[in-house]
């Protein structure tokens, strides 16, 4: 179902540019000029972003929500009326970043398109306005591994304490059992250290 | 060993570290575990039911806040909606070719087509006039010009043809010339002939008979009527139409039989026997019948013949019609809704056979909603092949209810997508020992759940594990109890809605707990409420345990300033009324103070039209402690028209009224802008209840700058008038913005900034001792947001130890406004992406934890930005020092990270206002975003450093624990069994 409708949208596409002239900005009657333009998103992009990213639910915005208007199945969009000046369309679209457009119309050369993205300051030779990147609200979460439980507070610690329990044996064990003998023996001299020895004051009691 | 232990702290650091990347962000599976959406429409304008034989039954709704919807109509569900701008009102909605629902919006200007089962539009056509008229759309009848339906529509005096498969004009006529306000459009008998009929002078009454096929003005006729025309035009069938005359006391029926224009006038008094008060003819379509209100009561009357009028039914209750609805062959059926008691009365009626009723049913409907205002009709054929009905019904307070068989079968809380304002309340207490044994009931469960949630962090967990544990996060009962928690995530959101409704919301689930339909308390027809804010008035702390907090709203009478006021008090556990006064003293502005009282509610003062102040509550307790801080109530207005700002205090009892409670004003100071280049565009202040934790901040070098914290601030922006209007139409030449920042004790300027080349709407936000704004730069094209810090320069001298050893420092001096202390302001700019609709910060209970922006952009989502993007200090390279400070090296704009969404990939629609409350907890912060939709979450900007992560998973700390204790057993064993053999050697 969805490639029969996005093969009826690229067919649509291509008739439009067929027809469509080549400038976007046409004198309308009255005062005011007409912006036309077209919404562009690669239909890999549409496709794997699935339900949010309906072309539908995208707006398309006239100097910060004077005017708003919606897509038509063809991804083209217009403005009626527009005064000469200078504008800014921005597109609002879930699930894509779009870099807000400054429109210059102007009373002297109509029929010209004189477009750029503020973003990067780019200029548009038509008013086809695509995506610069794709939004991803979500972290991903990192698939399971050994590590991110090791790396974990607890794991850590178990880790810690196997080193102390395994390793710390075998590294008694090179010692040079006089060695060994010769500090047990200063120990029971001192006394074996206890809890309550360790602890301040407790020196004065013993 | 101690290395060891140095080891694991540094990897334990470094952990924390690189988690703390972003300050807030979100797995897909944590969706709904702290946030909600809910989705409204607005009140009901129109209302169009489909039903299609195979597809789903829809009804499709359009708003009074530019909401274009498609409803189930079996359960209320939206299937799609669209939020057109905000100055693209929509005049009417029509379906066709059984496919398409077209919308005619912005006065007669857009038609769009969507398409009914996706809501894709299909076609948009910009129909332009000439001049500004009355707009309206007509799909004519069983037409068929070339095999397509042909859309009339007349808007800005011109009737347009429009083909509705691709919104082509086919032709257009100008009824310009005539200046003749065309009032209806009236296909003639389901032909190719249309009428336009209208007034071009108060007496004269014009036809203009057009063929729809052709778009040809066949015929203009005139006809006079001495006695003047006022009121609506309804039409009555396809060829006789109803008004009244100048006097209001006479009905003018106008009748078009064979092209010619015959006008009757009847006196109205021969119809009805009571007159007196409003006469209106009802705007009902009702094929045969008119209605004319009398002072809210309804006559029907009968049209027959050539003009004779008769009585058909008399109603004495408050009743509602609806349109007249084709129900088989040549039968029409309307519907009246009456209201007696507490249920309403819903019955249909047979046009031709007025006396006898077709359906006559009952409904319970719950007594907050108010009266029906509108309501829509829909017949289906039932099984046994009789009528059935379904009513739309719109109330009171916005809700949409369908009434099916005398029950109600689904409702929407409408009244939602306008709001006001918002404040919260705390839940009840919780008593002893209920919780408690919940707990232990629960423990195997507990268990039961957390190894589930070890399996998932496994990857061992099967898809129905994975669904199971998805449904046992979402509905953790934990957050929806009627009860405060610790953490104080639990709230209680009273929400004031334009309808005049309070609903409190619980920020768990975003249920409704109460409702409230707010009424002066003596209903007089002078008074058409109109209710302004709400304020929190009594919030007890030290009896929680047997005082319920309550909230005050305030309103007025009408649409004028001086109108009398309305106060209600209502209690937020229930939602009770526990007094109100109307009719009052006019209320300008209501100023809450810094005090309360024993029973701790907050003292307010009330400013009338006259300047002066009143007190409230009205005690004597109330005046003391006002009396003994009357020279430290200082308060502000701003007259943007004149470009005024005031700055008054209080001076002594009225004279002229013998009141206690009443307080005459004097202005302080004012500051009055230049009209001719500055114009007032934006205030900002900060939050009353804000909690600023130090005064100091320590800088790179082990240096310290003292914040200006004072809360008399305000932010006040200005553009130039030129460039008032919008951003296409000003030039970077002829804008400027500039900024203050005042002092409203003493009316002192404590910053004065100019952008050239800049121009509104501006957004701003005060916090602390800075201000974020937002606005826009004509010379780069290019949003912008600016921060201004102040900082007190007085104290700066402070830093020096012996100073402090000798005592010479004025650390402990008050903060006073007199003073006039030497300031540092530090102001830095930014370039922003996105137009901005609202701006907020967020607000933890004591202030430590590092403040985010909530910004809602155009795109109606929340981006969370952190407060160090916005910092003076900035600096394209930092030192050493200041990087270790966590100064962010300047960059030219502000970064948008998607994952730092507060409403990740969810829009509230129409967004209109953006509130954070603070938690209990130090780390997190509640929002709440409302608009046409509400949203709710929780926001940790530095992280939820003061409490486990929901995802915890307490399952491996058990085994971790249980790992260590057998470890612990096994070496001892060993150890024990060692020494026995180095016994025996």
């Amino acid at each position: 179902m969805r490639s029969q409708v996005f093969i009826l949208l690229l067919s649509l596409q291509l008739f439009f540019s067929l027809l469509s002239p080549s400038h976007a900005i046409s004198p309308g009657s009255g005062d005011g000029y007409t912006i036309y333009g077209r919404v562009k998103i690669s239909r890999n992009a549409l496709k794997e972003y699935g339900l949010p990213g309906k072309i539908s639910n995208i707006k398309v915005i006239l100097n910060g929500g004077q005017r708003v208007t919606f897509l038509r199945p063809d991804g083209y969009f217009s403005f009626y009326n527009v005064p000469a000046g200078t504008h800014l369309l921005e597109v609002a679209a879930l699930g894509y970043f779009f870099s807000p457009v400054r429109v210059d119309v102007s009373a002297r050369n109509p029929g010209k398109v004189q477009a750029a993205l503020t973003e990067n300051r780019r200029a548009l030779s038509e008013l086809v306005l695509e995506p610069l990147r794709d939004e991803e609200y979500y972290e991903t979460r990192e698939p399971f591994s050994i590590m991110s439980v090791v790396k974990s507070p607890m794991g850590l610690m178990v880790g810690f304490m196997l080193i102390v329990v395994f390793l710390m044996p075998k590294l008694m064990e090179n010692i040079d059992p006089e060695e060994m003998r010769r500090a047990q023996e200063e120990m029971r001299n001192q006394g074996v250290p206890t809890l309550s020895s360790l602890l301040p004051g407790a020196g004065q009691s013993s | 060993m101690v290395f060891t232990v140095k080891v694991y702290l540094l990897l334990f650091v470094t952990l924390f570290a690189s988690l703390a990347n972003y300050g807030f962000s979100l797995y897909e599976d944590q969706v709904g575990l702290m946030d909600w959406r809910q989705q409204y429409l607005g009140k009901a304008k129109h209302a169009l039911f489909h039903s299609s034989k195979s597809g789903r039954k829809r009804v499709v709704v359009s708003t009074e806040e530019n909401v274009i919807a498609s409803l189930d109509l079996r359960h209320g569900e939206i299937f799609w909606r669209h939020v057109l701008g905000p100055n693209d009102s929509i005049d009417g909605i029509e379906f066709v070719l059984g496919k398409y629902v077209v919308s005619l919006s912005s006065e007669g200007n857009f038609l769009r087509a969507w398409n009914l089962p996706d809501g894709q539009m299909v076609w948009e056509s910009f129909l332009q006039g000439t001049n500004p008229s009355k707009s309206l759309l007509l799909v004519p009848k069983s037409l068929k010009a070339n095999q397509e339906t042909v859309i009339l529509v007349f808007g800005s005096s011109c009737l347009h043809a429009v083909s509705s498969l691709d919104g082509e004009v086919i032709w257009k006529i100008d009824l310009t010339e005539n200046s003749v306000e065309i009032q209806k459009i009236i296909q003639h008998h389901e032909s190719d002939t249309i009428y336009a009929v209208g007034f071009s002078s108060p007496t004269q009454f014009d036809q203009f008979q057009i063929n729809v096929k052709s778009g040809e003005l066949v015929k203009h006729h005139t006809a006079t009527f001495s006695g003047g025309f006022s009121g609506e035009l309804v039409s009555v069938s396809d060829d006789v139409l109803v008004t009244l005359d100048a006097t209001k006391s006479n009905l003018v029926i106008i009748n078009l039989r064979n092209g010619e224009i015959g006008i009757l006038q009847t006196p109205i008094a021969h119809l009805i026997d009571e007159l007196s008060g409003l006469i209106e003819i009802v705007i009902s379509k009702l094929s045969g019948l008119f209605a004319v209100k009398v002072d809210s009561r309804l006559t029907l009357v009968r049209v027959k013949g050539e003009g004779e009028l008769e009585v058909v039914d008399k109603i004495h209750s408050q009743a509602t019609l609806s349109d007249a609805l084709l129900v088989s062959e040549g039968q029409h059926a309307a519907a009246l809704v009456q209201h007696e008691g507490s249920h309403v009365r819903l019955t249909v009626k047979l046009i031709d056979n007025w006396s006898s009723n077709f359906i006559d049913e009952n409904i319970v409907i719950d007594g907050h909603r108010g009266t029906v205002q509108k309501f829509f009709l829909h017949s289906y054929i039932r099984k046994d092949r009789s009528h059935g009905f379904r009513a739309l019904l719109v109330m009171e307070d916005h809700s949409l209810l369908l009434v099916q068989q005398g029950e109600v079968v689904w409702s929407r809380e409408d009244g939602l997508a306008s709001i006001v304002n918002v404040v919260t309340s705390e839940l009840p207490v919780e008593k002893k020992g209920v919780s408690i044994a919940k707990v232990e009931h629960n423990l195997i469960e507990w268990l039961q759940g957390h190894l589930l949630k070890l399996k998932g962090t496994l990857m061992i967990a099967s898809p129905e594990d994975v669904a199971a544990i998805q449904n046992m996060r979402l509905k953790s009962s934990d957050k929806s109890k009627m009860s405060r928690d610790h953490n104080g995530f639990r709230k209680l959101l009273i929400v004031l809605t334009k309808s005049g409704k309070l609903f409190a919301l619980h920020s768990g689930d975003g249920r409704i707990v109460w409702s409230r339909l707010l009424q002066p308390s003596h209903k007089s027809e002078a008074c058409a409420p109109r209710w302004l804010n709400i304020y929190q008035w009594q919030d007890p702390h030290h009896r929680a345990m047997d005082e319920n907090p309550s909230v005050l709203v305030v309103g007025r009478c009408g649409q004028s300033m001086d109108g009398p006021g309305l106060l209600s008090f209502v209690d937020t556990y229930t939602g009770r009324e526990i007094s109100s006064s109307s009719q009052i003293h006019s209320v300008l502005q209501v100023i809450p103070l810094p005090f309360t009282d024993s029973t701790e509610q907050r003292l307010h003062i009330l400013i009338d039209a006259q300047s002066r102040a009143h007190l409230y509550p009205q005690t004597s307790e109330a005046i003391s402690i006002l009396q003994s801080e009357f020279s430290n109530v200082y308060w502000y207005s701003v007259e943007a028209d004149s470009g005024v700002i005031k700055g008054h205090s209080l001076k002594r009892n009225c004279i002229d009224v013998v009141d206690d409670y009443c307080f005459e004003s004097k202005d302080v100071w004012s500051i009055i802008l230049p009209s001719e280049t500055e114009k007032i565009t934006a205030t900002a202040e900060r939050k009353l209840n804000e909690v600023v934790h130090t005064q100091a901040k320590v800088v790179a070098d082990q240096d310290v700058m003292y914040k200006y914290i004072s809360k008399n601030l305000l932010f006040l922006a200005t553009v130039a008038p030129k460039s008032s209007g919008e951003i296409g139409t000003t030039t970077p030449e002829d804008s400027w913005l500039v900024v203050y920042v005042i002092d409203i004790v003493n009316g002192r300027i404590l910053h004065r900034m100019t952008h050239h080349g800049s121009t509104g709407p501006v957004h701003a936000v005060f916090s602390e001792n800075w201000v974020v704004y937002h606005y826009f730069n004509l010379k780069a094209h290019r949003y912008e947001m600016s921060v201004v810090e102040i900082y007190d320069q007085s104290r700066a001298d402070n830093i020096d130890v012996w100073k402090l050893i000798i005592g010479k420092h004025n650390l402990t001096s008050p903060i006073s406004s007199y003073s006039r202390p030497e300031i540092l302001a530090k102001s830095q700019s930014y370039f922003f992406t996105h137009s901005v609709k609202a701006i907020s910060v967020t607000s933890t209970s004591k202030g430590i934890t590092s403040k985010q922006l909530l910004i809602g952009t155009i795109n109606d989502q929340i981006l969370a930005l952190d407060k160090r993007y916005l910092d003076p200090r900035r600096s394209i390279n930092p030192t050493q020092a200041e990087k270790e400070e966590g100064v962010i090296p300047l960059t030219d704009s502000l970064p948008i990270i998607p994952q730092t969404y507060a409403t990740h990939a969810l829009q509230v629609e129409g967004l209109r206002g953006v509130v954070t409350i603070p938690a209990k907890l130090e780390s997190t912060t509640l929002a709440f975003a409302y608009g046409v939709d509400l949203f709710f979450t929780r926001i940790t900007p530095s992280r939820t450093y003061d409490s486990l992560t929901e995802d915890f998973s307490y399952a491996l700390l058990l085994i971790t624990i249980v790992a260590l204790v057998i470890a612990i057993f096994a070496t001892w064993v060993f150890s024990e069994r060692k020494e026995l053999q180095d016994k025996w050697k």
